[in-house]
């Protein structure tokens, strides 16, 4: 199944383009580098890494249409969620539990992302939840399509949905069934698996006995990819053949992005117990950001004054980021009975 | 005003929400062609055509997960969960999902969608056919649960659902379907999710259930009036969540004494909620111990006919029940 060759439309991409797509990486990357920090120093009470995951989600990001498809994400996709508008300033209010933090209004732990203004709908904790909903949302979207309520053609509605989730979290029934329902009704579904590896601390050999989860795609009538998820290019080759395949009708398309968490699961983990620093250190040598830098740097695109530039804009923003959580407000104790149910208006 | 049963009641409200909003659509198990397992959806695959009456893969928390996704996408489905007993692999869907989404997103999505279920013993389903599931779901803040015991309610109460922005549970007695029969007001009505119901008006003492055993409980509450002379208030909560605590504290203020009946397991069920309200806010009103009179606690309803009886509430334990308090 995974064996269709795709074609390179990431040629096609323009310099503006593959610029502001590096840009979304290294900011993601040194955002998440500062959320580590303030763990460290006691300030922040959790964070949840995407690190090393960065080119399967920037890439996914820039193959949509940005703020308009609606996209399930789940913990890891700090960078996913940057490309669509989440803000540094966004993120940092949720580390620091602010008032009027964007994503639950501090209710949920930081990285449990929620943004509608930009079409990113809210995941739990429990992993795979997310999925049989954006089938549900798939299945919105064609069924609005099909009785006259949206145009299939209309680039300014949601013409398809992306979920995303780590390769353990298939293991669950709910992959299952969210995956089943977008092949029988072949919805206009793409899935994210960033499979990097490793479940807190248990292998990929542990969770399932086929070499890819991408194999899996078959079973269920959907077509089915992996790619190298650190190689940017590549991941935007795969993703934008599965946007192609939902906008027109072709059906759901799951993505594995081969990739690694170069760092603990969580700030709660560590993962000394159950992997070799060999290990770690061989795959931060395949890093994607180094990669699409050294590409960039090849082709003449990027310039190393340029990256300068970037790196400074990237902590003047975290710094002012930082700045605004620090300084803003709790959220009043009272706002734990935030209302529990929509009022009947909102109908 | 027609005359027609619960389950024509439940369908008609299905029937008319569909022709009101093209975002209505129905999804579960068998509800197509078959019309649902207990005819629910009869006929309205035929009107409304496989695109809003969608027959669903045999996995229940699909049904629910995609009802949410759908929910969320701005669509008003009308999840069927063949038998409330079928309703806990949804469990994580229902509980840690559609209930929190509102609050958990800091008010930006909500979940206008409504569950339907089955519920209830006495038509020989055994343990896995008869559950009464309502008191895990009582527990969830941001669900609303809703156990209609006449048509009329059926019918207005599923409309007021179907239109409500938040999830939804909708428990149908199902040894009421077709048992129940009652007048329907011709044309458009809805009832309000929340508000209790006098059933019957009383003065000597309150008797407090929902859903068949409404039903149950207004003829025994007959019964005792003719044979024992007793007058029983009879409220019919059929909102179960928000629950109507001024409906309750208002009744027991009146009368001094209440029977809660379910036919849900004793323990832990719906009955304690009702007691603690009177005893935390109606203490002072109350001439008698609150009484709960409800299903033993064994896992669930048996199989054979002996056993099934045993179980269940009826109006002659009712009755009984009544006469036990009202000589308190």
């Amino acid at each position: 199944m995974p064996t269709k060759t795709v074609e390179r439309p990431s040629a096609a991409l323009d310099e503006q383009t593959l610029l502001a797509m590096f840009w979304t990486m290294l900011l993601s990357r040194r955002l998440d580098e500062r959320a580590w920090m303030l763990h460290r120093q006691g300030k922040i009470a959790f964070h949840i890494s995407g690190m090393g995951h960065e080119a399967a989600q920037v890439a996914a990001a820039f193959a949509l249409n940005r703020g308009v498809d609606y996209v399930h994400p789940y913990y890891r996709d700090l960078a996913l969620v940057l490309a669509l508008g989440v803000t540094p300033t966004d993120f940092m209010m949720s580390l620091f539990g602010k008032k009027n933090e964007y994503s639950s209004n501090a209710k949920q732990m930081p990285s449990h992302f929620s943004h509608k203004p930009a079409h990113i709908l809210s995941h739990s904790s429990p992993v795979a939840t997310q999925v049989p909903q954006a089938a549900g949302v798939a299945f919105a979207i064609k069924y609005q399509q099909q009785l006259g309520l949206a145009d299939p053609d209309d680039a300014t509605q949601p013409r398809l949905v992306l979920t995303s989730l780590g390769e353990g979290s298939t293991s669950q029934g709910e992959w299952h069934e969210g995956m089943n329902w977008a092949g029988v009704h072949k919805l206009p579904f793409i899935c994210l698996v960033e499979n990097n590896l490793y479940a807190i601390s248990v292998r990929v050999e542990e969770q399932m006995a086929v070499s890819n989860v991408a194999d899996r795609a078959g079973a269920y009538g959907v077509f089915g990819i992996f790619a190298d998820g650190n190689d940017i290019l590549a991941m935007y080759d795969a993703m934008h053949a599965a946007v192609q395949r939902a906008y027109t009708g072709e059906g759901p398309t799951l993505i594995e992005a081969k990739t690694y968490r170069p760092v603990p699961h969580s700030s709660d983990d560590d993962d000394r117990s159950y992997r070799s620093r060999e290990e770690v250190e061989e795959w931060k040598q395949k890093d994607p950001i180094m990669r699409f830098n050294a590409y960039l740097m090849g082709k003449g695109i990027l310039t190393q004054s340029l990256l300068d530039e970037y790196e400074a804009q990237a902590k003047k923003e975290i710094n002012a980021a930082q700045g605004a959580a620090e300084s803003a407000p709790d959220p009043d104790p009272e706002e734990t009975l935030s209302p529990v149910y929509a009022p009947l208006e909102a109908n | 005003m027609p005359v027609m049963t619960l389950i024509e009641a439940v369908t008609q409200a299905m029937d008319e929400e569909l022709a009101r909003d093209p975002r209505v659509f129905i999804v579960g198990e068998d509800v197509g062609a078959r019309g649902g397992v207990f005819r629910a959806t009869m006929g309205l695959h035929a009107k409304y055509g496989s695109e809003r009456v969608v027959d669903s893969p045999l996995a229940e928390l699909s049904i629910v997960a995609i009802g949410i996704g759908a929910a969320l996408a701005d669509l008003r489905p009308i999840c069927e969960i063949q038998f409330a007993d079928f309703i806990h692999p949804a469990f994580n869907q229902i509980v840690n999902e559609a209930a929190k989404m509102y609050y958990r997103s800091g008010e930006q999505w909500n979940v206008p969608m409504v569950i339907r279920a089955p519920y209830g013993g006495g038509i020989s389903g055994a343990l896995y056919h008869s559950q009464s599931v309502e008191a895990f779901f009582t527990h969830v803040p941001g669900l609303k649960v809703v156990i209609p015991s006449t048509p009329q309610d059926a019918k207005g109460l599923l409309k007021s659902a179907v239109r409500d922005p938040n999830p939804v549970l909708f428990f149908e007695p199902k040894k009421g379907y077709r048992a129940i029969k009652g007048d329907v007001p011709e044309g458009e009505y809805t009832i309000p999710i929340g508000p209790a119901r006098v059933a019957r008006s009383g003065r000597d003492l309150s008797v407090f259930a929902y859903g068949m055993m409404a039903h149950y409980t207004t003829i025994a509450a007959e019964k005792v009036a003719r044979e024992d002379g007793i007058d029983a208030e009879v409220i019919d909560l059929r909102t179960l969540l928000p629950v109507d605590k001024g409906a309750i504290l208002e009744s027991v203020r009146k009368t001094g004494k209440a029977l809660v009946v379910h036919e849900d397991t004793f323990t832990m069920g719906y009955g304690a909620e009702v007691a603690a309200i009177i005893a935390d806010e109606g203490f002072n009103y109350m001439d008698a111990p609150v009484k709960r009179l409800a299903g033993p606690d064994v896992p669930a309803m048996p199989y054979s006919h002996s056993m099934q009886e045993f179980f269940m509430p009826n109006p002659d334990k009712i009755a009984a029940a009544i006469r036990d308090l009202a000589a308190y």
